[in-house]
């Protein structure tokens, strides 16, 4: 398949896209007049209908755009239009016509041959600035992004192989290190989530609670190598009569040990501060009273979905990194609900999409897979999680180079709005003002805290890169895209319906 | 020769409202830098301070304190960093009352300055990787 259109760079930010008819689609064109919207690198950009090379040909300038000040028009032929049809007649003579679109594939092919181009969700920003997007997306093939945070949905299942004699593991009644694991599969499946807490745990008895040990941290040993403890109980069957089984376990003897995690990569986050005249311990850590501080959790800049805000090329099947080894998108996560306001370049300023992912546990890094402690809330795990984007189009480029000032998140107050689930948001701001270390916020310079780790996820940008451009990691094209804007997939709230007390029950 | 220490000075509630720490600059010449105080009138209170100067001297303004009813304790306690923990989260960033997690500008990874540690305790639990350790 030749290139569906050609591009004309006339200078770093001005470029012409040229196309045939039949390769505009309502759909592209809506993408591109949409990304116009978007354009801080280009001056202009239109798109020229009509045979480039035949006399007759029809000029259209269907989007128009200056500097993002103006939204998209089309100007069918008119004066306007003419001069650029002039214009497009004396460049005709140099054009150097370059393919725009790549397909998966055709990098598969140059990452194989160790001749990609990859480079992290920070650095595209310098160089789409300097080089400006045409010419950057003809010499960029992927865009690695990445984050290191607690996730809470995370949980392993294993199978740990069927003991002599034979044994049923009972549901509810299987523990590794003390920590409840979830048993109501068949007979020698284990699912351990991150945030169990073992029986033994105090919990909130005395607030805030410690919160020690749980199963991020049990997940985090298993992944080291660390033998761990199992306890189990059954009831005993004909065919599975063990009835108690107490043994060491280590991750090489299970069969299959897998991470998978049902809803994780939010992309964009609240930003948690406390109104209230107490500190308060939330899943966000520490809230000091009166905005003594404000917490974010995300990886700005480069947070996979905020460098693909409508799901364009990550989607179920995409090859990814997992904990320090490779996995998969699975699905989309649970909670996920792209229908969010929006800024202009498209980015939610909500918590909006999520992912779901899959990957071989026995390959993974404690160094990426961390159990960590949120005092008055609970244990959970901390993953690397890193996503290749194929620049498959300036379209996708674009998106990429988004920059911390460009992505806005909400503040809410956990104290009151958070809990109580009201609506109320306080403000919104920039990562790139969390980033600075003070927001402003109804008068007050709030100091800024994060739980998310951008060193952290920076690494793991830096280690996908060079798995790509070492032609370690092939890209796969997504079977199933995850559900976008009006897609109708939305997050409902608790659909509460009292259980009416009835005697004849 | 020169002297440096931290110590933790606990006040008797007579004692709080009388300018001691000033008496050790004008009669013996120490130098001091306050981490931390919570003096509240009529009740106790601490100091924790980094104190310096001639040995000699500084031996002085000890036994003064002393004999004034200043009780004396080294600052013993020691908080460190376990690095290999450490996710540089920033978690700790808001949490510590001195500033000794910094971010470092390009990395952005969190670098702890030992020196600004006041050993107040607040960001052992809230590191969610429980990277911050308290030695004895
Ligand atoms: S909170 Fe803990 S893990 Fe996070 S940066 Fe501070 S010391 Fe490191
Ligand atoms: S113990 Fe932690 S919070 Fe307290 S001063 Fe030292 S570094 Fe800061």
């Amino acid at each position: 398949m030749p290139a569906p259109y050609a591009k004309l760079a006339l200078k770093d930010d001005l470029a012409l896209f040229l196309t045939s008819p039949s390769y505009i689609n309502k759909s592209r064109l809506c993408n591109h007049s949409l990304l116009c919207k978007t354009k801080p690198h280009f001056e202009y950009f239109f798109y020229y209908l009509g045979n480039f090379k035949s006399a007759d040909y029809t000029l259209q300038v269907l989007s128009f755009q200056l500097l993002c000040k103006f939204t998209c028009y089309p100007v069918i032929i008119d004066s306007r239009a003419r001069k650029y049809y002039d214009l497009l007649l004396k460049i005709s003579l140099f054009i150097k016509i370059s393919t725009m679109q790549k397909t998966i594939e055709e990098i598969n092919a140059k990452i194989k041959a160790g001749k990609a181009v990859a480079v992290n969700a920070e650095e595209v920003i310098g160089i789409v600035r300097n080089k400006g997007i045409a010419r950057a997306a003809t010499e960029i093939d992927v865009v690695t992004t990445a984050t290191f945070a607690p996730m809470c949905s995370s949980g392993i299942y294993f199978n740990i192989g069927h003991p002599k004699p034979r044994m049923k593991l009972d549901a509810g009644k299987t523990f590794i290190n003390d920590v409840p694991a979830y048993t109501g599969f068949a007979a020698t499946d284990v699912m351990l989530g991150a945030t169990a807490l073992p029986d033994s745990d105090p919990r909130n008895k005395e607030h805030p609670g410690d919160f020690n040990y749980g199963g991020g941290h049990v997940i985090e040993e298993l992944v080291s190598g660390k033998d761990v403890r199992i306890s189990a109980s059954s009831y005993g069957t004909d065919c599975y009569p063990r009835k108690k089984l107490e043994s060491w376990l280590n991750i090489k003897d299970l069969n299959e040990a897998v991470l998978y995690n049902f809803r994780n990569a939010y992309q964009n986050y609240n930003v948690a501060v406390n109104l209230s005249d107490k500190t308060i311990y939330t899943y966000l850590g520490i809230l000091k009273p009166r905005l003594g501080n404000a917490v974010y959790c995300s990886a700005g800049q480069l947070s996979p979905l905020l460098n693909d805000p409508y799901y364009k090329t990550i989607g179920v099947g995409s090859h990814i990194f997992l904990g320090g080894g490779e996995g998969y998108i699975s699905w989309h996560g649970t909670q996920h609900n792209p229908d969010v306001p929006r800024t202009a370049n498209g980015v939610p300023k909500r918590g909006s999409g999520t992912l779901s992912i899959i990957g071989d546990l026995k390959q993974m890094k404690p160094r990426w897979l961390r159990g960590v402690s949120m005092q008055g809330y609970g244990v959970s795990l901390s993953v690397g999680i890193g996503i290749p984007i194929p620049v498959l189009s300036t379209e996708i480029l674009e998106y990429t180079a988004v920059t911390d000032h460009d992505i806005i998140a909400t503040v809410i107050d956990y104290s009151k709005a958070y809990p109580q689930f009201t609506s109320d948001v306080i403000g919104e701001v920039s990562y790139g003002q969390l980033k600075s270390g003070v927001i402003q916020l109804m008068n007050k310079e709030i100091p800024t805290a994060s739980l998310s780790s951008y060193s952290g996820a920076l690494e793991i940008s830096n280690i996908l890169k060079d798995w790509i451009n070492g032609g370690l990691f092939l890209l796969c094209p997504p079977v199933k895209p995850i559900p976008g804007v009006k897609d109708g997939e939305a997050t409902k709230p608790f659909n509460y319906r009292p259980v009416e007390r009835n005697n004849n029950h | 020769m020169k002297v440096a220490r931290k110590i933790v000075l606990h006040f008797p509630a007579q004692l709080v409202e009388k300018a001691i720490a000033y008496r050790l600059v004008k009669d013996f010449d120490l130098q001091f830098n306050i981490l931390k105080a919570s003096i509240i009138p009529d009740s106790e209170g601490f100091i924790v301070l980094e104190l310096s100067g001639e040995k000699d001297a500084y031996n002085q303004g000890i036994r003064f304190l002393t004999r004034a009813g200043v009780k004396i304790e080294p600052l013993s306690q020691n908080v460190s960093r376990n690095e290999e923990k450490c996710t540089h989260c920033g978690a700790c960033l808001t949490v510590c009352p001195t500033g000794a997690f910094e971010v470092e500008d390009a990395s952005r990874r969190i670098f702890f300055n030992h020196d600004k540690c006041i050993v107040c305790g607040n960001c052992l639990k809230a590191c969610p990787p429980r990277a911050m350790e308290l030695h004895f």
